[in-house]
């Protein structure tokens, strides 16, 4: 498949239509699907609508950022009509009755939402074993996982049935299957992207963002969604930044810290491709410095407890009452339990319930309180790296794509696949993954480039460095 | 070593998150919340008595807009996603007890 940025061009051009496209996007759906279940609904009426409308648009002579670009959407974002689950049986029949910011904004681009993704229910998981409605598979493995939570996004893109999807990313949950996929993948700015119709697990942690193949698409699709937003009290003030035409800007001059504990642990392949990748660099035109930030240590244990105290909070509002499932009762408080029990599964249980103690007296202070301390810690320990460097790097995963059933029955070991990318959400700072050589049975490497809040152009004009340093364009 | 929180205490935090557990979910989830709490200790064992909280990234500051009536999500349009409805209104089964 091509890749956002050909395929609008050749839409605005009239040399393809939007119909056109989706009809290809579609056919790739129909035939891979079943095997990888990246999608769990395909809109196939709706997205036909979309296309039609823009190939009126561009007929009328409108030119149009994503014409005609068919996009997957993770299923924990919010589309008038359209089945959004969150791959919970809690949510299984909701069809929400107002549309994300996100969303709007790629239809007004001239975007085509084909569907909705598979993730780890309520975007809590590394490897989309959590969804309700089955694992995702990697589609250049089908014996390993995708990554999460935004695995079918991931994998929707790697098995080229759409160019580009959105993920969510709460502690490393777009940049980690980016890793497992072979994808650039994003976590913006805290703040950067409207969160409005994205379903909160973390809501001072959650951030929307784009997979796509090549960094230019990226920074296309995060150019289009980025921005203030009146409907989200978080969004930053200011209209999306200028990324696109920064993509090709190189990185002569910049200081790149490479950080000791942003690959240490990680296997040995995964720690060859973050000193290939520094190499790259240094002979792009950067200045490499190296540099030890113990406080990042420390960010496993404070996600761990900062987002199950917040999720707890969150999804006390899955209560039968307003939307979803309900589980008949006699009283209010039996069919709260009832519907409660048999709407969420056993790690969506285990985080609501660590994230209460957490939170309940006696507990407080020592837990909640302590971790929001670590992450002022960790907030003053990146800005003190940033006086010294333009950009960290590091790995994205310690390992490549891992077995399906590997990790499971130990909640433990799966959260230590997240340990390089959550200090990036805690700080609310922004981070970019980027495939950068292969490891075991040639499986995909990513390499992460994080910077201080605001620094995507600077990131992603590193990541095209990269990009084009290991082969990819 | 002894697990950072007991069955009882897992127990009266399932309660006070509405949810059910069976015993057999009771005895796995005391002993995994004890891993995750004992993964913590690194964290929990610093003292950082003089660390203001961080609560959000960039702090939250109150954001107001105009007092101008606009449309809102359409009622029905609610309602029809919600698992019962009456007279306009979410129903939900009975709150309080019969009178003794």
């Amino acid at each position: 498949m091509k890749n956002a940025t050909d395929i609008a061009a050749a839409v605005n051009a009239k040399i393809s239509s939007a119909s056109a496209e989706l009809d290809k996007s579609l056919a790739v759906i129909a035939e891979k699907n079943g095997a990888i279940n990246a999608f769990l609904f395909v809109d196939t009426d709706g997205a036909k609508s979309f296309a039609s409308n823009v190939d009126e648009r561009i007929a009328q002579g409108e030119k149009l950022p994503l014409a005609g670009v068919p996009i997957a959407i993770k299923d924990n974002l919010c589309q008038t009509g359209v089945p959004t689950t969150c791959s919970s049986k809690i949510l299984a029949d909701w069809r929400p009755p107002y549309t994300a910011t996100v969303v709007e904004r790629l239809i007004a681009a001239g975007a085509i939402p084909v569907g909705k993704t598979n993730l780890d229910e309520f975007a809590m998981g590394s490897s989309t074993e959590t969804s309700a409605f089955g694992p995702t598979k990697n589609p250049l493995d089908l014996t390993r996982v995708p990554g999460g939570s935004s695995g079918g996004s991931a994998a929707a893109v790697a098995a080229d049935m759409t160019p580009i999807s959105l993920g969510s990313d709460t502690g490393g949950s777009i940049r980690q299957p980016a890793a497992l996929c072979g994808l650039v993948g994003i976590k913006p700015t805290y703040g950067l992207v409207s969160r409005y119709g994205l379903i909160a697990f973390a809501s001072s942690l959650d951030q929307v963002g784009p997979f796509a193949k090549t960094v230019a698409d990226a920074a296309l699709v995060l150019e289009v969604i980025a921005g203030h937003d009146p409907m989200d009290s978080t969004s930053l003030p200011e209209p999306a930044p200028s990324l696109v035409a920064h993509v090709n800007d190189g990185v002569a001059g910049k200081r790149v810290a490479l950080v000791k504990e942003l690959y240490e642990g990680a296997d040995d392949e995964v720690v060859a491709s973050v000193k290939a990748a520094v190499a790259a660099l240094e002979a792009a035109g950067a200045t490499i410095v190296e540099l030890s930030i113990p406080e990042l240590r420390l960010g496993l244990s404070a996600y761990y407890l900062i987002a199950p105290a917040e999720a707890s909070s969150n999804l006390a509002r899955y209560d039968g009452v307003r939307f979803g499932l309900r589980e008949q009762a006699e009283d209010v408080n039996d069919m709260y339990e009832a519907t409660r029990t048999a709407g969420f599964g056993a790690e969506v249980k285990r985080r609501i319930m660590l994230g209460t103690y957490a939170l309940s007296a006696g507990y407080f202070d020592a837990y909640y309180g302590q971790a929001l301390k670590v992450r002022t810690q960790m907030i003053k320990a990146f800005a003190k790296a940033y006086e010294q460097a333009d950009m960290l790097i590091g790995a994205t995963t310690p390992t490549v794509a891992f077995e399906f059933g590997s990790k499971t029955s130990n909640p433990m070991a799966m959260y230590l696949s997240d340990v390089f990318t959550i200090p990036t959400n805690l700080a609310g700072d922004a981070a970019v993954s980027v495939p950068f050589g292969t490891g075991e049975n040639d499986l995909p490497i990513g390499v992460q480039i994080l910077g201080p809040g605001r620094s995507e152009a600077t990131l992603l004009a590193a990541a095209r460095v990269l990009e084009i340093a290991d082969g990819r364009a | 070593m002894s697990s950072p929180l007991s069955r009882e205490e897992v127990a009266k935090v399932a309660k006070l998150a509405r949810l059910r557990i069976t015993d057999a979910e009771l005895e796995q989830f005391t002993e995994q919340l004890g891993q995750i709490l004992e993964h913590a200790h690194d964290m929990t064992s610093l003292n950082l008595a003089d660390v203001e909280p961080t609560g959000h990234p960039f702090g939250l500051i109150n954001v107001m807009r105009d007092d101008v009536v606009r449309p809102s999500l359409d009622r029905d349009a609610v309602l029809a996603e919600a698992p019962a409805s009456e007279d306009g209104r979410f129903a939900v089964p009975r709150i309080m007890g019969e009178a003794p």
